[in-house]
């Protein structure tokens, strides 16, 4: 197992173990996009279906729960240990940076949207996951916490930070594990932006839908 | 064709050794040709400083041709100045503006101390060479060309890695000091040719450790590297060095 530690000790195992678990939390979060779709049903009845469903699969939810909680450990702390060495990397500042075209608004703020989003996942974990629902449902939770102002600008705020992560995420996982060939990269770049895109609409809407509209 | 000539002021990293802090000095480049090179600009500076009895501004240099990679500072926040694909002997001074003020840098990263003003010791690339980047098959006499087929397409993939002249724009680019453009062009020029094979596994595991035992920072995919590189190595070169690891690491 030497061999295995030793490989993630370098900048490339530990830049490997973001791509991968960066692919983790996209086919998760995807997921539970389609799950709160039920959310813009109109009908609170078909977002309850849809958590009574789901704990129908207790098992398998701690499963996956134990599995994303791995991968946020793995994620964010090796983030954190190259945000650090990155940092030091470059001890005397420039007095003047400029561009030369390669940098987005997403690969710049990667470290700074990536401790958004783990403050933002502990308030929704204490908003949601962890919320009292014995004499109450799971929609009542939502449309109370859509009540407040704050939390709606909060939420959305936090969605534009998810957004902007996975829009240079997306493609950036696939450089890293070596998928970088001419004729997919392009293609590659182009979903980070839809996705990006339907991430930040979908859940974006959420919280306004809820708080405002309904 | 007439020559017009510009003036500008120039804002220079002064460093004296190393260790000591340095510190930005003004200067005014007067009457300029554009039809000067960036480094020809600073010759004529660093005259009228030796006339007055100053200390001239060190800079590296030696073709002056875009082909050696010995010269380069940040120029106005970017590496080799503001003109793509071009070294700084290479830029000219058609590119500037009569009045502008230029900011002049060195190459900024931990892994290259500043010797003296703009000069920066690179010699933690030769590190990386040396830990990997060559093939030690003995080659004897020449034997006939023909012998080792390498089809056009790989040969001009391989080259066009091996135009990376080692000057360290990348690491003065990247936003982390990452030195992974260079190291990914070695690997890759070395690793496309049939004589780089036999050693592949070896070289990219020792390279990459001798590149973060030297305290260059870590690629978050910035692309910057790629967008200031005097000779447009493409981050292809860092998939292939990163596909090149996983397949050394994991077999």
């Amino acid at each position: 197992m030497n061999w295995f530690i030793d490989t993630f000790r370098t900048s490339l195992g530990k830049k490997l173990l973001m791509a991968v678990t960066g692919l983790g939390f996209l086919g998760f979060i995807i997921v539970h996009l389609l799950g709160n779709l039920t959310l813009y049903a109109g009908h609170e009845g078909v977002f309850n279906a849809y958590v009574a469903k789901l704990h129908q699969y207790e098992a398998l939810i701690l499963v996956a729960e134990i599995g994303l909680f791995a991968l946020a450990v793995i994620h964010v702390t090796t983030g954190l240990l190259l945000f650090l060495a990155n940092r030091s990397a470059r001890s005397v500042r420039y007095a003047v940076t400029k561009s030369g075209g390669g940098r987005t608004v997403g690969s710049a703020t990667m470290p700074y949207t990536g401790l958004a989003i783990l403050l933002f996942v502990i308030l929704h974990l204490s908003n949601f996951t962890f919320a009292d629902v014995t004499d109450r449902t799971m929609y009542d939770v939502v449309a109370a916490t859509f009540s407040s102002w704050i939390y709606i600008i909060v939420y959305v705020a936090a969605v534009v930070a998810v957004a902007i992560h996975v829009r240079h995420g997306f493609w950036s996982l696939f450089q890293t594990i070596g998928l970088n060939h001419e004729k997919y990269m392009p293609a590659l770049r182009a979903i980070s932006v839809a996705l990006a895109v339907i991430l930040g609409v979908g859940f974006g809407l959420i919280p306004i839908y809820i708080g405002i509209i309904v | 064709m007439s020559t017009k000539t510009i003036t500008l002021t120039l804002k220079v990293w002064r460093q004296n050794r190393s260790r000591k802090k340095g510190g930005f000095e003004i200067y005014t480049a007067r009457d300029i040709s554009t039809d000067m090179s960036f480094l020809e600009m600073l010759d004529v500076v660093n005259e009228d400083l030796v006339l007055s009895g100053k200390e001239p501004i060190a800079f590296d240099h030696d073709c002056r041709e875009g082909i050696c990679g010995m010269c380069g500072a940040v120029v106005d926040g970017q590496a080799h100045g503001p003109l793509k694909e071009t070294t700084l002997c290479q830029l000219h001074m058609r590119h500037f503006k009569n009045g502008d003020t230029v900011v002049i840098e060195p190459w900024r990263a931990r892994a290259f101390p500043v010797v003296k003003d703009l000069v920066v010791d690179r010699s933690a690339f030769d590190k990386i060479i040396a830990a990997g980047g060559y093939i030690s098959a003995k080659t004897g006499g020449a034997q006939d060309a023909n012998n080792i087929l390498v089809g056009k397409e790989v040969a001009d993939k391989a080259f066009n890695a091996a135009a990376c002249i080692g000057c360290g724009a990348c690491v003065a680019a990247c936003p982390n000091a990452s030195a992974m453009l260079f190291v990914g062009a070695k690997i890759s020029h070395l690793g496309l040719l049939p004589q780089g094979r036999p050693e592949a596994k070896t070289r990219v595991q020792s390279m990459i450790r001798a590149m973060d035992r030297l305290g260059f920072g870590n690629c978050s995919n910035e692309t910057e590297c790629e967008a200031q590189c005097p000779k447009s190595i493409s981050i292809r070169e860092i998939a292939r060095m990163n596909r090149e690891f996983v397949k050394a690491s994991f077999s």
